[in-house]
């Protein structure tokens, strides 16, 4: 431990910060090599069919020109994700709107927009599916005209690219053909007796992460003067994960890892859509850079941006529920299917996420989760901050407000009767050994939030007002870290090394997009080394100097690298004192005169520390039962909304966010992160619509795409519940996509607070609360049965006494 | 090609370029000023705004020739010494108001005009004042929270 005074826990400034309000902070467009071209893309302009022919014209001068098709490709002609089937460019078929068929690149900017309309491509059209249902029906009636996608060396079926299948049961009885059997047994046999049967059916719609830095790179690459042939490729741009830039290059320019070098600069957002997606962009500057032989600039204007790169998933939740008449859940199915589209991408570890936290803080006696990402001919969809679980989440808190009404008990009332606590099995059967105290976290939520007061006033004014106020909440937890043995698979690395001048210098692969990653990393290296704060360097990304530690994803930094970071120090200080005569405690001069007699008698001091799980981590992928994630943060959201009848704007006008996430590193980046979590959250419930037709998303463009602006947001009130975590530095968890998972259900079950109406779809737009509050005078039913809170047109609810219902039907 | 002069952060400058080139292109390849960033190229953002006579302007919508006489303040001209943050920055820096930084330079010149206007804003002229320059990291608190101890730092500097 330091003698100073703590540093984590106390809020330094942010790293690059000062360049950052300078405006001197370099990113990729701010960036000019040497003799740098331009690059642009060239994109299909329909969504399924084939190239019939592309046409130059004439009149511009094709030769100062770099083109690149498909068969320049020297290596693969693919994107690889998890699976290889996204092309790098489309050779012949075409899978989505916005493709990339060809690219071209000149040194003059300017000169490539007349180029770009000077390309004609016809295509032979063929009809496109563009929905969930469409995919599955042509799937379901083996309809081999409309089967867009036939499966992959990685798994898979015609229109399906991942299904699961997981279902709990009490650890001891999971044995491999049994367990599905006896789970599916006890479903059947609550869904009998039970007092209740509860379902609902919940959509989510995709969202853009609308970074404000578009996407964009810089490619040089190396070529052999005499043949011709690729040496190396580097490529500097704004991304999460270089690594899996690298590993995309390796394929499709057919070099070994160490030939393809990829560097991070200065990153303007990410929120995942500076995941998977780099690897395309970055692969095409690189193959421009090949052609032309010039680095090669390509940075995407919003449009583009928009149009052509991944999105949230679009998902459709149904779920069934047997209750007891005191809201316990007694079994429950859920099931769930996710827009993919066109290609796998990062889908069946979406679906992952997604599968795994359905079934929410709360205990399952039986339960059956089944999973299923489908095939669409809309761009690809891919990594968001949440990664599948805010889409799940949703659905479940909806539904569990849905059975509070039915059995006309408070929504605090069935969250209290569910909640896991410490020493339970999750679903999966995942014991929860550290201490977990919902119970806690929603008493506090719910004071803080003053819940209970306005609730009363609420329902006492609203009948008299134009304006209906409701508050509603969200009980969630989210997993830190890659799912199961994904870590283990990860292998991370880091390196803590002493500069010559007795300073440390973290090399690490985490990279820096906003949410603190120098910051946080440099905290703890400077705790466990009890040195300040700002004598920790942290090196530039670029794979060829840093080691692998990992992608930048999952809320796994702070938690997973963090640990190494903290490790890699403790070695450092180990080697000091046995080898340098370092004094227990230390000073900052006894640390760099010891540091510095060190290396005067070696060549250099390095601590290279390795991912090791902090307790034993059983998985099993097959089952999909054990231990998803080595820690969870857990979180009770509570918004409070407007409707105003006049308008239908639904306005969020104060946000509580209770969370406990371990340890605090840094209490600003924190309370940022959350915040910013959580206005990207009520946008995901009540702004943001992606609006496709035909394949093509027709609002790609921050007019037209609406999220929140500082006129727009409530105040946000975040707070902590801090239980030191054995898995992350100085007791820390992963925190950067919880708040995501929270804000939508809690703004929905407030709307429905307010207004009596249950919505059970995202994004809600004024013109859908108008829909839904004006026709029920022209509903075929008539009346007003719609004001009925159990009655809401998307679900059925039957009690299961009912003699209609004698042999209660079980979701086959 | 059209020649205009404008003061530029303080400093004259005469340029010959397309008349109807736009001033945020002029700012970042004929002036390397790339504090000033590109966001959407619709005037929706605010990441390219810039101070034009005073006024906070979006720099991607005025086309060049509209700068003739003009002046200018980009964010490197807030802080002409780069050793000395001016108050703005150094609250965005401390406040946490600073995520990714690409909304950053448009978002402390709008505070800088806000805070000109109003030198003690209201919780409503501070939400209304940046509502044109978006941030999708912090959901503004952190901004709101900057822009507060800037105009607190002003107002006991200027006691």
């Amino acid at each position: 431990m330091p003698n100073g005074d703590p540093i984590i826990g106390t809020s330094p400034l942010r790293k690059e910060g000062r360049a950052k309000v300078l405006g001197a902070a370099q990113y990729i467009d701010d960036l000019t090599l040497p003799g740098m071209w331009h690059g642009t893309t060239i994109r299909s302009t329909i969504a399924r069919g084939r190239i019939r022919n592309i046409t130059f014209a004439p009149h511009i001068h094709w030769h100062d020109y770099a083109i690149v098709r498909a068969h320049d490709i020297p290596g693969e002609n693919t994107i690889v994700h998890l699976t290889k089937d996204h092309p790098c460019l489309a050779a012949s078929e075409i899978n989505h709107v916005a493709e990339p068929i060809l690219l071209l690149a000149h040194p003059d900017k300017s000169a490539l927009l007349a180029a770009r309309a000077a390309i004609t491509i016809t295509y032979d059209e063929l009809p496109g599916i563009f929905t969930i249902e469409a995919s599955e029906s042509a799937a379901d009636s083996n309809d081999a005209a409309n089967i867009i996608w036939l499966g992959s060396s990685e798994g898979g079926t015609p229109n399906c690219f991942k299904q699961y299948a997981m279902y709990s049961s009490k650890p001891a009885e999971s044995d491999a053909l049994g367990e599905a059997n006896t789970t599916e047994d006890a479903i059947a046999a609550a869904f009998e007796q039970a007092d209740h049967i509860i379902e609902g059916d919940y959509t989510t719609g995709a969202q853009e992460q609308l970074y404000i830095e578009p996407n964009g790179v810089i490619a040089e690459c190396d070529l052999d003067p005499a043949t011709g042939h690729v040496r190396g490729v580097t490529v500097r741009g704004s991304m999460q994960c270089p690594f899996y830039l690298v590993h995309a290059l390796t394929l499709v320019f057919n070099l070994p890892e160490e030939k393809c070098r990829v560097i991070q600069v200065e990153t303007g957002g990410a929120f995942g859509g500076k995941e998977d997606f780099p690897s395309v962009i970055g692969s095409h500057a690189a193959l421009l850079a090949m052609k032309s032989g010039h680095p090669v600039k390509i940075v995407y204007d919003r449009g583009e941006d928009m149009a052509a790169t991944t999105k949230r998933h679009p998902s459709r939740t149904r779920i069934c529920t047997a209750v007891s008449r005191e809201g316990k859940l007694l079994a429950g199915t859920i099931d769930i299917a996710i827009d993919g589209g066109a290609y796998a991408t990062l889908s069946p570890v979406v679906l992952s996420r997604a599968t795994i936290h359905a079934p929410g803080p709360y205990k399952w006696p039986a339960l059956r989760v089944r999973s299923k990402a489908m095939a669409t001919n809309i761009p690809p969809h891919g990594a968001f901050r949440g990664f599948g679980a805010p889409q799940t989440l949703f659905a479940l808190e909806r539904h569990i407000d849905k059975i509070a009404h039915t059995l006309n008990l408070s929504p605090e009332e069935v969250r209290r009767q569910n909640f896991l606590a410490t020493g339970d099995h999750t679903a999966t059967g995942q014991p929860l050994v550290e201490p977990v105290d919902m119970h806690h976290l929603l008493t506090r939520a719910l004071a803080d939030s003053g819940y209970h007061h306005k609730r009363a006033l609420f329902a006492a004014s609203n009948p008299t007002s134009q304006i209906k106020r409701g508050i509603g909440i969200a009980a969630f937890m989210h997993g830190a870290g890659f799912t199961g043995s994904g870590e283990r698979r990860l292998n991370s690395l880091v390196h803590l090394e002493i500069l010559p001048d007795g300073r440390p210098q973290i090399l690490v692969s985490s990279t820096e997009f906003g949410q603190g990653t120098n910051t946080i990393l440099c905290q703890v290296a400077a705790q466990t080394l009890a040195l300040p704060y700002d004598d920790i360097l942290i090196h530039e990304v670029d794979t060829a100097l840093v080691p692998n530690s990992g992608p930048t994803v999952a809320s796994r930094t702070a938690m997973i690298v963090g640990k190494l970071i903290e490790r890699a120090a403790n070695e450092i200080l180990t080697t000091l004192r046995d080898q340098a005569a370092l004094p227990t405690p230390h000073t900052r001069a006894d640390f760099l005169t010891a540091a510095k007699s060190y290396l005067a008698s070696h060549p250099q001091l390095r601590a290279s520390v390795r991912y090791e799980p902090a307790t034993k981590i059983h998985w099993d992928d097959d089952l999909y039962r054990g231990d998803a994630y080595p820690g969870f943060a857990w979180a009770v959201y509570v918004a409070e909304v407007a409707v105003d009848l006049d308008t239908y704007q639904a306005t969020v006008t104060r946000f509580d966010a209770l969370q406990e996430v371990g340890k605090v590193l840094h209490p600003i980046l924190a309370t940022g992160q959350i915040e910013g979590g959580i206005a990207q959250g009520i946008g995901y419930a009540l702004y943001e619509k992606c609006v496709y037709q035909d394949g093509h998303l027709m609002n790609n463009q921050m007019t037209n795409y609406i999220m929140p602006t500082s006129a727009d947001l409530p105040a946000i009130h975040v707070t902590f519940e801090e239980v030191p975590s054995p898995h992350g530095p100085g007791g820390a968890k992963g925190i950067g996509e919880l708040p995501m998972d929270g804000p939508a259900p809690a703004i929905l079950n407030a709307i429905e607070d307010a207004t009596g109406i249950a919505f059970n779809n995202i994004p809600l737009l004024p013109e859908d609360i108008f829909e839904r509050l004006t026709s029920f005078t022209t509903h075929p039913h008539g009346g007003t049965e719609d004001l009925d809170p159990s009655i809401d047109r998307d679900t059925r609810v039957e009690p299961a006494d009912d003699p209609l219902t004698e042999s209660p039907k079980v979701p086959a | 090609m059209t020649q205009i002069k404008f003061t530029i952060n303080n400093t004259p400058a005469t340029l010959t370029v397309p008349p109807m080139k736009r001033l945020l292109d002029v700012l970042r390849e004929d002036l390397h000023l790339t504090g000033t960033k590109e966001g959407c190229g619709e005037g929706e953002c605010g990441a390219c705004a810039i101070l034009f006579n005073g006024e906070l302007a979006n720099s991607c919508l005025i086309p060049a020739l509209q700068a003739n006489n003009a002046t200018l303040t980009t964010i490197e001209g807030l802080a002409p010494n780069a050793a000395a943050l001016h108050p703005i920055q150094q609250c965005f820096l401390q406040e946490g108001g600073a995520q990714c930084g690409i909304c950053t330079p448009g978002m402390i010149l709008a505070t800088h005009h806000l805070l000109t206007q109003h030198p003690n804003p209201t919780d409503a002229q501070i939400h209304e004042g940046l509502s044109g320059n978006l941030c999708r990291c912090t959901g503004y608190m952190r901004i709101f929270e900057s822009v507060k101890q800037a105009a607190l730092s002003n107002s006991q500097g200027s006691k």
